[in-house]
């Protein structure tokens, strides 16, 4: 089950946030500083699922934005990092210039 | 008032924004400008005041003064207040706030609306946040939209189903009947919503999944064959522009179903059955060259792991994980090596074939795919590969991440203790895990490495070598230095004197010996449990030593007035042993025996506190001053005679190891020197050298008084034993029996010693007596504890063998006992 999904830029500023459980506001930030801090922290050639509490991570770099997606344990993540690229994709094509 | 600025002004503002101050006070702003506006009640603009509500939410201001006004829009008519009014619901409202029941009589119009759009809207938000009230009330509705025709509308019903169902489990069986026409459609948002539908009802209730599975009349209403239709359509059929992803037709639908035939397959046998065929297919013909074919292989292996395959069928989805490992693609290594571990219990010797590229993911540099080849070597780890293994592993241990090593340092040693070839591999195995990270190592494994040195008796001088030279140069680990006070302390004899086999013997003196453990005793970086190690050591060493006792007399009277209080007790202690007791130091610090090895799982199971241990059978407790002089097991021998009975022959006197506890020199003070033997098939439970007095841990026994009649056992000269019994309930084969010694004449009897034996198929344990004097006039008796296990439920019988000092002479006696009454050992 998908947690959440986010786009975050590499400053750590929110563009787009979808909270798919409940989460209070303030833990929200945090959240997502703390998420933002993970995937920027990793190289190139690392792979893309991270371990997080009890969560699985899957990010995915466009130039300066990270969509990053929460995921629990019965997800498979490639689907999931393969639907972040179909979403980035859908994005592309209906707002031109993304 | 001038119109509000519209939403897309607005992001440009708060993105010019420098500070996270500047951003805040914009945001406060235009909340204040919002709020009076919702005041006004203004029509035209609460739609886009709303929206620039949820943008600050989203970026995590407070938002709650709008959820009134989602609600105006919701009610409203105009098809762009209510998009937003919905949105707005679905992120600003759930349960816990009073006001989404005032949403329900809307959602349910809306749900009845002429235009399709509308009524998406609605659905969407009752599957986003619906309540369980909300979600009881509409549910009807929603299975009616499930079975329309427009597929618009179905998917969205389906997946709004799926969210009532989370949330009303019972109303599941409302939606059964609308689910048997869901997958004849032909558009694929239908069919993906529906299948997530099925999964979640199949998830939810044993019932569904076994109505699912069933065979019905109809083979082509069946649920499995139906799945599997439609994966063979999406993979045989060609190229459909409105599904393609990267060149396969609609991945996502593929997992989904995949997934939907695993939890139908689970433990099913004609399911498995039916799908093997589509797998095999799914699993040869997907391209592998993108990202998208590796998701649905990896799917696919999931799947057929997880059902009742045929052996091909597994072989080949352990061939695709190893394919995957040999991938560049972290991602898919990453996958694969998640996958085997969960595979390894099941098909070891088809994951084996992938050791070395398991064993060389070890050197990834990618932290998740360290971790996950970590965890898969040690599973792997067998008789055969011990060595190989155990050598990258410890070169692993080398250059890992810290976080790492805790779990590598535990793991090497549970693979050590299971497989080691020698006992040498076994004792470097742990030096080497020792001296690399050593400050990693589990408190509890300490105990564990000391019984399995003191075990390997052959290895002590060479152990002790190594330990001595490895914190030669460096103290700083504790563990390490722990263990190697120990061995020191107890095997400096063998190390001064510089015999070692397997190893070039190094000259040390004793002064270095104790150069070393005097510096390991005031540095800073020893704690405070290593320094009590430290101290014992030193202790100890005042007997194997010749030439240093006073050096060590000097040592322990310093730290006589330690500020540790721990150090200072111990410290108190040997020098009373030094003064008053040292006609008994020998005694006390002999070498330890060999200890038995409890049945281990792993480092956690020994418990190092205090002498509490597992419950064996019987637990020792240890004698006080043990010193039995050989020759009474000699007498006992050979009064005896009867070859079926054994002697209780006291073990090599088991020194406390300088523990002198309180409670030692009390008991000293009685007994003046003369102990009870200690039982030897008794196993000897591992005592960790620093603890203090937890020694005596009695064990609690719930006896039941079984009302087993007690006996006299002997009767002779005034000297009257009684047995008296109780059976344990907590092992029907363990007899306690109490003696009582009683004295009937006009003097004292004194150095009173009881002594038994009993048959072979026997175990006996004797506690230590009360006292050693019988006082005269029947004024006293003398209490002593035998515990008798009996696994072959035999008749018990016993020879008792009594000395002790009566009228000035010494007396002796012996006798067998054999009317034990027949409830003490059935």
């Amino acid at each position: 089950m998908i947690k959440f999904f986010l786009m975050v830029n590499k400053q750590g500023q929110t563009r787009l946030s979808r909270y798919y459980e409940h989460v209070e506001i303030n833990k929200r930030a945090m959240l997502e500083a703390e998420v933002i801090k993970n995937c920027l922290s990793r190289s190139k050639d690392q792979c893309s699922f991270i371990e997080y509490k009890d969560f699985k991570l899957v990010y995915r770099q466009y130039a300066a934005l990270f969509v990053v997606v929460g995921i629990n344990e019965t997800e498979n993540e490639m689907a999931v990092y393969e639907l972040i690229h179909n979403f980035v994709e859908v994005l592309d094509k209906y707002f031109s210039r993304v | 008032m001038p119109a509000p600025i519209r939403l897309r002004e607005l992001i440009r503002t708060i993105r010019t924004a420098r500070t996270q101050a500047e951003e805040r006070e914009m945001i406060q702003k235009e909340c204040a400008a919002i709020r009076s506006s919702f005041r006004e009640e203004d029509n035209t603009y609460r739609c886009r005041n709303v929206a620039k509500l949820l943008y600050m939410h989203m970026l995590g201001y407070p938002a709650h003064f709008g959820q009134l006004e989602c609600l105006k829009l919701i009610a409203s008519q105009k098809f762009t207040d209510k998009r937003i009014g919905y949105l707005g619901a679905m992120l600003l409202l759930d349960e816990r706030q009073d006001v989404h029941l005032l949403m329900t009589n809307c959602i349910k119009n809306d749900l009845n609306h002429s235009t399709q759009y509308v009524q998406g809207l609605a659905l969407c938000t009752l599957g986003c946040m619906g309540s369980s009230e909300m979600c009881r009330d509409l549910a009807g509705e929603v299975e009616k939209l499930l079975k329309t025709s427009n597929s618009y509308l179905r998917k969205k019903a389906a997946l709004c189903a799926v969210h009532v169902i989370r949330k009303v489990p019972e109303l599941m069986e409302m939606f059964l009947p609308a689910t048997k026409n869901l997958l004849n459609e032909k558009n694929h948002g239908v069919l993906h919503t529906s299948v997530v539908l099925l999964t979640e009802m199949c998830e939810r209730s044993p019932d569904m999944l076994a109505h699912f599975r069933k065979v019905r009349q109809l083979s082509s209403s069946q649920l499995v064959p139906q799945l599997v239709r439609i994966l063979k359509n999406l993979i045989m059929s060609g190229y459909s522009p409105e599904h393609d992803v990267s060149g396969i037709s609609d991945p996502f639908l593929q997992v989904r179903i995949l997934r939907l035939l695993r939890i139908l397959g689970r433990n099913d046998d004609d399911s498995s059955e039916a799908m093997n065929d589509i797998l095999a297919q799914v699993a040869t013909n997907t391209e592998t060259s993108k990202n998208v074919g590796n998701a649905i292989l990896y799917e696919t292996v999931l799947t057929i792991m997880d059902i009742k395959s045929e052996s091909g069928l597994r072989v080949l989805a352990i061939n695709i994980l190893g394919r995957f490992l040999l991938n560049n693609d972290k991602n898919i290594r990453y996958v694969a090596l998640t996958s085997l571990l969960k595979t390894v219990q099941t098909d070891h010797n088809a994951v084996q074939r992938h050791r070395s590229t398991i064993v060389d993911c070890l050197k990834d540099l990618d932290v998740s795919i360290k971790r996950r080849a970590m965890e898969l070597s040690f599973a792997l780890v067998n008789g055969n590969n011990v060595r190989g293994m155990m050598k990258e592993l410890l070169y692993f241990l080398d250059s890992c991440e810290p976080e790492f090593k805790a779990d590598c340092a535990s793991g090497i040693f549970l693979a050590a203790e299971k497989y080691a070839p020698s006992k040498r591999w076994h004792i470097d195995t742990i030096m080497r895990v020792l001296t690399t990270a050593g400050s990693y190592v589990r408190d509890d494994a300490v105990p564990n490495l000391i019984q399995l040195i003191t075990n390997s008796v052959e290895m002590h001088a060479y152990t002790v070598q190594r330990l001595y030279k490895a914190i030669l140069g460096d103290y700083s680990q504790q563990p390490l230095v722990q263990v190697a006070s120990w061995c020191i302390g107890e095997y400096g004899d063998l190390l001064v004197s510089g015999q070692c086999e397997e190893e070039e013997p190094i000259q040390v003196t004793e002064d270095e010996v104790l150069d070393i453990l005097e510096s390991v005793l005031i540095s800073n970086m020893s704690a405070s449990v290593t320094r009590g190690y430290a101290l014992t050591a030193i202790m100890k060493l005042s007997t194997r030593f010749t030439c240093t006792v006073n050096r060590i007399k000097k040592v322990v009277s310093i730290y006589g007035s330690s500020i540790d209080v721990e150090l200072q007790q111990r410290a108190v202690e040997y020098n009373a042993l030094f003064k008053k007791y040292d006609h008994m130091r020998p005694a006390l610090l002999e070498r330890m025996p060999v200890m038995e090895k409890i049945t281990t799982n792993g480092p956690t199971e020994i418990v190092q506190t205090n002498g509490e241990t597992e419950p064996a059978v019987l637990e020792t407790k240890p004698p006080p001053s043990g010193l039995q002089p050989a020759s009474q097991a000699n007498d006992l021998l050979d009064l005896l005679g009867g070859s079926d009975i054994t002697p209780v022959i006291p073990t090599a006197p088991t020194s406390k190891p300088a523990s002198a506890g309180g409670e030692l020199l009390d008991l000293l003070g009685d007994l003046n020197l003369t102990g009870s033997p200690v039982s030897a098939p008794a196993p000897q439970i591992a005592q960790p050298p620093f603890l203090l007095d937890g020694l005596s841990s009695q064990p609690l026994f719930n006896d039941i008084a079984a009302g087993i009649p007690s006996i006299t056992a002997y009767n002779k000269n005034g000297l009257k034993i009684d047995f008296t019994f109780e059976r344990s309930n907590t092992n029907p084969s363990v007899t306690v029996i109490t003696i009582q010694a009683s004295n009937s004449t006009e003097l004292d009897m004194t150095d009173f010693v009881f002594q038994a034996a009993v048959p072979k198929t026997f175990q006996l344990q004797l506690l230590s007596p009360s006292s050693s004097v019988i006082p005269a006039f029947n004024s006293g008796t003398i209490t002593q504890v035998i515990k008798v296990l009996n696994p072959q439920k035999q008749q018990l019988r016993m020879r008792i063998k009594l000395t002790y000092n009566h009228k000035g002479s010494a007396m002796q006696d012996l006798a067998e006992v054999n009317n034990f009454p027949p409830q003490s050992w059935q």
